[in-house]
């Protein structure tokens, strides 16, 4: 074991490949965000690359790279803990390496064919070779094939080690939850002429996903992240995943009901919808309570001081992003003026961030701590850590800001287009060319800015932190065991 | 330490995840199983395709407090009357291009999709195509060359170049001109549509 530099033989199988994921992951981080700078550029100087990287392409490559770094982003910190918490050593790591390859190679290539290609007429191979045109789930069909068979290989080597070591609580619903991811993509990939039908399903992949399956799925993360930072006990977060579990799918799973008042589905989603979606920030106050909670218990004392703050910002960002945000326009009698505008932008970006974000990076720095051969990442590190502090705060700054003024965007948006002139296109252009929409576009971009700057100091953080220290890093799992031992 | 009560045991926990959990799914089914039947294209809320050859208002109904389409007489989409199967055709061609052109990431459909440009939902109803008599040409020219026909109405942005063919905007228009017959519980709200012949 070497001590403050990256040395892959500090790391064990599982965590050889999730370091790759998480790096490939960072690249898509820093693509989302600059196509987010174009396209929000493109809101305030519309002339800027018309006709040769137009909105819809950076659009596009922004939610793409956001859903692709997540995933990346969660398949890595799988990888991570698999080991660790099963016990023994990755099964089918050859496959796993494999495996992250072609993923990677494929995820390229669709950029590539993004960009360069763009669009193509209107027929079936288009949507085969180029671009799905759905959003979120853009990938052509051909991609969509091989992402379902990277993550059943990624489920096989997880399935399979947790079945030759030992099985948990956490890994568990991981497990199940891997199933229900999935096969979740499974469903929306088909062709229909039908718009209706076309959303109904579509819904399923997306909210099903990124409001049912991945918040378990950093449920589990968070379990074993809160066990790892700060040593809290395990009976206590795995009784605090299941109740998250029974809350996340007891409103998630009818809580999709928001996404069917509109798209030519029947009334009675109304009550439905609104209903379960009412009680869906429900679990993520319990999250909160969770991680306060344990961290008060533990004093704070924790080996891992930049991936605890991040713990800690997604557990507030999952309930203000997810929770207050969406909970804000869930209501059909709010959301009938507010569906289809920059609200929803406002919401996207807190959530995705809050919830999602901030856990990676958690993991992220817990990876480059191990790395390092598991360095000191506490109190007291060189320049008194100023990177992870200002890279945490001008992230969390920037995105908040950009919700702020997307929220306002969004006011303003509803009340002219949808209340004052009848949501007519006339009325669309009413909304947008209104000072204050401009003005919210503009903040959006400054803030864009801020986020910006933020992620170019995490990527440097990550590469240098813990460089060339000497002292090992606070293991509160252990002084937990001793403590437990002694008493 | 003393043992965890009853209601804060591990054991009913995970039981409780797993009921609810299964609970929900299988109400989900079993809704998705009705709701299926009921956007299937040929049902009340989501028409044929061959609906193209009808007249569509966009009416309110003062019982359900809400605007809905109304199927009114002849009315064929550039002078032709449609097969079911022309028609269904048509609309699939137009639901093609619509996603090869990734038109969601600048519009909305059903209210879904980017904010870059407006909501096409209605796009068939609305009063930014003048006159009726005018409405389908119109969009055929404007899709097929969106720089020259650029209707900016102040914003400065303009639709890009698709390279969409003739055959294609006809199939976008036989698309749109079909979304707007969907039953959209209301949405988008207050919507104020063209002028079109008395209903019939």
């Amino acid at each position: 074991m070497t001590i403050g530099t990256f040395d892959t033989s500090n790391l064990n199988v599982g965590q050889k490949v999730a370091v790759k994921y998480f790096t490939v992951a960072l690249v898509l981080f820093v693509a989302q965000i600059l196509f987010g700078l174009l396209a929000g550029i493109q809101f305030i100087a519309p002339d800027f690359l018309y006709n040769v990287l137009d909105f819809n392409v950076n659009r596009m490559v922004h939610i793409n790279a956001m859903i692709v770094w997540m995933l990346f982003g969660f398949i890595g910190s799988v990888y991570w803990l698999v080991e660790d918490e099963s016990g023994v050593p990755l099964v089918g790591a050859k496959l796993a390496n494999l495996n992250f390859w072609i993923f990677t190679i494929a995820v390229a290539v669709v950029v590539v064919v993004y960009l360069f290609v763009q669009i193509g007429p209107g027929t079936h191979s288009s949507i085969w070779l180029i671009n799905e045109g759905r959003e979120y789930i853009e990938a052509p069909r051909w991609a969509d094939i091989g992402i379902t068979v990277c993550v059943l290989i990624f489920f096989y080597n997880v399935a399979a080690t947790f079945m030759k070591g030992k099985w948990s609580g956490i890994s568990g619903v991981l497990v199940f939850d891997l199933v229900a991811l999935a096969g979740l993509y499974v469903v929306g990939m088909f062709f229909t002429p039908n718009i209706s039908m076309d959303q109904y399903w579509w819904w399923w992949v997306i909210h099903l996903w990124v409001e049912a399956t991945w918040e378990v799925l950093v449920g589990c993360i968070m379990a074993w992240g809160l066990m790892k930072t700060l040593g809290a006990r395990r009976k206590i977060v795995t009784t605090w995943l299941y109740i998250e579990v029974a809350l996340m799918f007891g409103s998630g799973i009818l809580g999709l009901g928001h996404h069917y008042f509109w798209i030519g589905t029947p009334e009675y989603w109304f009550s439905i919808g609104g209903f379960f979606s009412a009680l869906e920030p429900i679990p993520l106050v319990a999250m909160v309570v969770h991680a306060v909670y344990d961290s008060g218990v533990h004093r704070f004392r924790n080996g891992n001081h930049p991936a605890l703050a991040w713990l800690i910002a997604h557990a507030f960002g999952n309930f203000f992003g997810a929770g207050v945000w969406g909970f804000m326009h869930t209501l059909p009698q709010i959301n009938l003026y507010t569906h289809g505008t920059q609200w929803t932008a406002s919401h996207g970006h807190l959530a995705f961030f809050g919830a999602y974000a901030t856990i990676i990076i958690a993991v992220m720095y817990i990876a480059v701590q191990r790395w390092r051969g598991g360095v000191w990442m506490s109190g007291d590190m060189p320049g008194n850590g100023w990177k992870w502090k200002w890279s945490f705060g001008l992230l969390n700054v920037g995105v908040l800001g950009m919700t702020m003024a997307l929220l306002i965007a969004g006011y303003e948006q509803s009340f002219v287009e949808r209340a004052l002139e009848g949501s007519t296109w006339g009325g669309y252009f009413a909304g947008q060319t209104q000072p204050w929409f401009i003005q919210g576009m503009e903040w959006r971009m400054v803030f864009g800015w801020v986020t910006a700057a933020g992620i170019a100091l995490l990527v440097w953080d990550l590469a240098t932190i813990g460089r060339g220290e000497t002292r090992t890093a606070i293991d509160p799992e252990a002084e937990q065991r001793q403590a437990l031992a002694t008493a | 330490m003393s043992a965890a009560p009853w209601w804060a045991s591990e054991d009913l926990w995970r039981k409780w995840a797993i009921w609810i959990t299964a609970f929900m799914a299988v109400v989900l089914i079993f809704l998705t199983f009705d709701s299926v039947a009921k956007i299937t294209a040929g049902s009340d809320r989501v028409p044929g395709y061959d609906v193209i050859n009808k007249r569509i208002y966009y009416v309110f109904n003062a019982e359900r407090n809400m605007q809905e389409p109304v199927i009114g007489a002849d009315a064929p989409l550039f002078g032709k009357m449609l097969s079911a199967e022309e028609a269904e055709d048509l609309v699939t061609l137009g639901k093609l291009t619509v996603q090869a052109k990734n038109c969601m990431n600048c519009h909305t459909l059903l209210g879904n999709g980017a904010y870059y440009a407006p909501d096409l939902t209605k796009a068939w109803l609305d009063q930014g195509w003048g006159a009726e008599s005018v409405r389908e040409q119109l969009m055929v020219t404007f899709l097929m060359d969106p720089t020259a026909n650029a209707r900016t109405y102040g914003t400065g942005r303009r639709m890009p170049q698709l390279g969409i063919t003739e055959p294609e905007a006809r199939g976008v228009v036989a698309f749109l001109k079909w979304m707007s017959s969907i039953d959209t519980n209301g949405f988008p709200k207050g919507f104020k549509p063209i002028q079109q012949e008395a209903m019939k």
